[in-house]
């Protein structure tokens, strides 16, 4: 996919892409807010 | 461009650095200002002064560099720089460090450590650790801002050098804390938009997008130089050979030195010591983690693409078109980009450099005065006079390291600190957060021994290191102590971190004392 064969590299950019998500996520929920 | 419009655009540049250094300047009249700039700063501020200070010209230019003969294997530092150096130090590091520096009235990294310990060893030894190995960082962070003003503007290196630390000695030494991140707030902000404009324009530049791109460069691997395949460089899209010297290069040495190491930057620890509740910190985990992206994974994913633009344009790769890993991304720049970019670009990378540069000088200055000088010292002393003449001693003290260096060595010499700051001070820094029952003694004796480690393995294990500094080849007569594979490639925080780690919880678990006499009670 996106031209990448590679596992490891593949890898890597989807869990550069699932940390963004989650860091907007986060920031969102979180924004105004043990 | 001409000079004349490349001069109007840096002395903009230069009129506001001096608005905001003045701005914090004018409100720095406390300790707490000068240190921990008031310990109110706005979330944005906050997470782009971080972002901007952890990503140097060292990440744009040197790890740009090393992107272009690597290859994409580098998007894992990204990712590390993301998950840990953002979610994990911001979530689990950060509002913990942000509290207990509160309830302390810890004004420094190495002063949040000793009192976390109720140990004054332990923050004189943090103090003069971070004076002692941060020079080399700030020195090729600073060499690598001056080489680029060199290059576009065509003057004498010397001249460029020389400009460039007197402009950051300014307003670090005149606004404190606080002018650093007023100033880094720009500066990452000029950083994250010519980024964005990098990316569109290197695609519009070699006629391709992502994905064919990709597929370009996969059919490349045949380009790579012999003496780079028979180490394990598999091509530009793959991962090196499994267990090759250029995969233990690749992953021990850039990818975990640099992206375990930032959770015990000083300069970015005491970044979470400014913000005044954890509302700040959750919303910098968002600002934070776009920054990192649109930084490194831009630049980590230009540098390997820019080895098309050289074979469409001379016919060979990078690393065989321009020698110098520090100089592909200025050559690829001046030669892709437009002759605009050129100059805004050369903003970016002086940001990139000065608000990293900013921070250092800070750090270190703070380290020497404040924790070494002003903690051994018995009488009462101006403690911002004395942390402003450190900062001016670090600053001459990088200067003249910079003559020293070779070429090639920004993303080196960066990854050595980080390895050093790894090894000496996050098991101790993670303990006083989560372990109560760790002992100052434990803490200080893991420091010492993953310093130690550290340099060990630096003088007479890592290949690179102790075959230029020789000392090895001098007592034992071999270039490193052990040749047999994969010694002479393993970075040292491989081997130092785990011994420091070892040193803490064995001296922990067979101590007799209580957290309660050893430690200063945080609850």
């Amino acid at each position: 996919m996106f031209g990448i064969s590679d596992p490891g590299i593949y890898m890597a950019y989807l869990l550069v892409f699932l940390c963004v998500i989650f860091a907007v996520v986060y920031g969102i929920i979180n924004w105004n807010k043990e | 461009m001409n000079t004349f419009v490349l001069g109007l655009i840096v002395l903009a540049y230069l009129i506001s650095l001096t608005y905001l250094g003045f701005k914090g300047y004018k409100k720095s009249s406390t300790d707490k200002d000068y240190l921990l700039a008031g310990g109110e700063i706005h979330p944005f501020v906050m997470a782009v002064s971080y972002g901007a200070t952890f990503i140097s010209s060292s990440a744009i230019i040197g790890f740009g560099g090393v992107a272009a003969n690597f290859g994409m294997g580098l998007i894992w530092l990204t990712f590390l720089n993301m998950f840990v150096g953002v979610v994990v130090a911001f979530l689990f590091f950060g509002r913990k460090t942000r509290r207990i520096g509160h309830k302390l009235n810890a004004h420094t990294f190495p002063e949040f450590l000793g009192k976390s310990y109720n140990s004054k060893a332990i923050q004189v030894f943090a103090g003069a650790v971070i004076f002692i190995a941060m020079p080399l960082y700030a020195a090729v962070v600073l060499k690598g801002g001056a080489v680029f003003i060199e290059k576009i503007f065509e003057i004498d290196y010397n001249i460029a050098l020389f400009l460039f630390a007197l402009v950051i000695a300014a307003y670090v030494i005149a606004g404190g804390l606080r002018g650093v991140m007023y100033t880094d707030a720009l500066q990452g902000t000029i950083m994250f938009a010519s980024m964005i404009f990098l990316l569109i324009w290197t695609y519009k530049t070699i006629g391709m997008g992502f994905g064919e791109a990709n597929i370009h460069l996969s059919e490349m691997a045949s380009e790579v130089p012999d003496k780079l395949r028979a180490i394990g460089h598999m091509g530009w899209t793959s991962m090196p050979k499994a267990g090759s010297p250029w995969w233990y290069t690749l992953v021990t040495s850039l990818i975990l030195g640099v992206g375990i190491g930032v959770l015990a930057q000083p300069q970015l620890v005491v970044r979470f010591m400014t913000v005044k509740s954890t509302k700040e910190l959750n919303r910098a985990v968002l600002i934070g983690c776009v920054f990192i992206l649109a930084t490194t994974g831009i630049i980590f994913t230009v540098g390997a693409v820019s080895n098309i633009f050289f074979m469409q344009t001379e016919g060979q790769i990078a690393i065989n078109a321009v020698k110098d890993l520090d100089k592909i991304i200025p050559e690829y720049i001046k030669a892709a980009m437009p002759g605009w970019f050129a100059a805004i670009f050369m903003l970016t990378i002086l940001s990139a450099s000065m608000s990293t540069l900013s921070s250092q000088f800070h750090a270190m200055g703070t380290s020497i005065g404040r924790d070494v000088v002003s903690t051994l010292s018995k009488k009462q002393r101006n403690n911002t006079r004395i942390t402003r003449g450190g900062v001016a001693f670090a600053i001459i003290i990088s200067y003249i390291i910079c003559y020293t260096l070779s070429i090639s060595v920004i993303a080196r010499g960066t990854a050595i600190f980080f390895g050093i700051c790894a090894a000496t001070f996050l098991p101790a820094y993670f303990c006083s957060l989560y372990w109560k029952r760790t002992t100052a003694k434990a803490a200080l004796w893991s420091m010492i021994s993953g310093f130690s480690a550290s340099l060990f393995a630096l003088l007479f294990m890592h290949a690179k290191e102790s075959q230029a500094l020789g000392i090895s080849q001098f007592i034992f007569g071999k270039p490193v102590l052990f040749d047999k594979m994969p010694w002479p490639v393993l970075d040292p925080m491989i081997i130092s971190l785990p011994i420091s780690i070892l040193v803490i919880v064995v001296l922990t678990l067979i101590s007799n004392d209580s957290a309660a006499k050893n430690k200063t009670v945080l609850a």
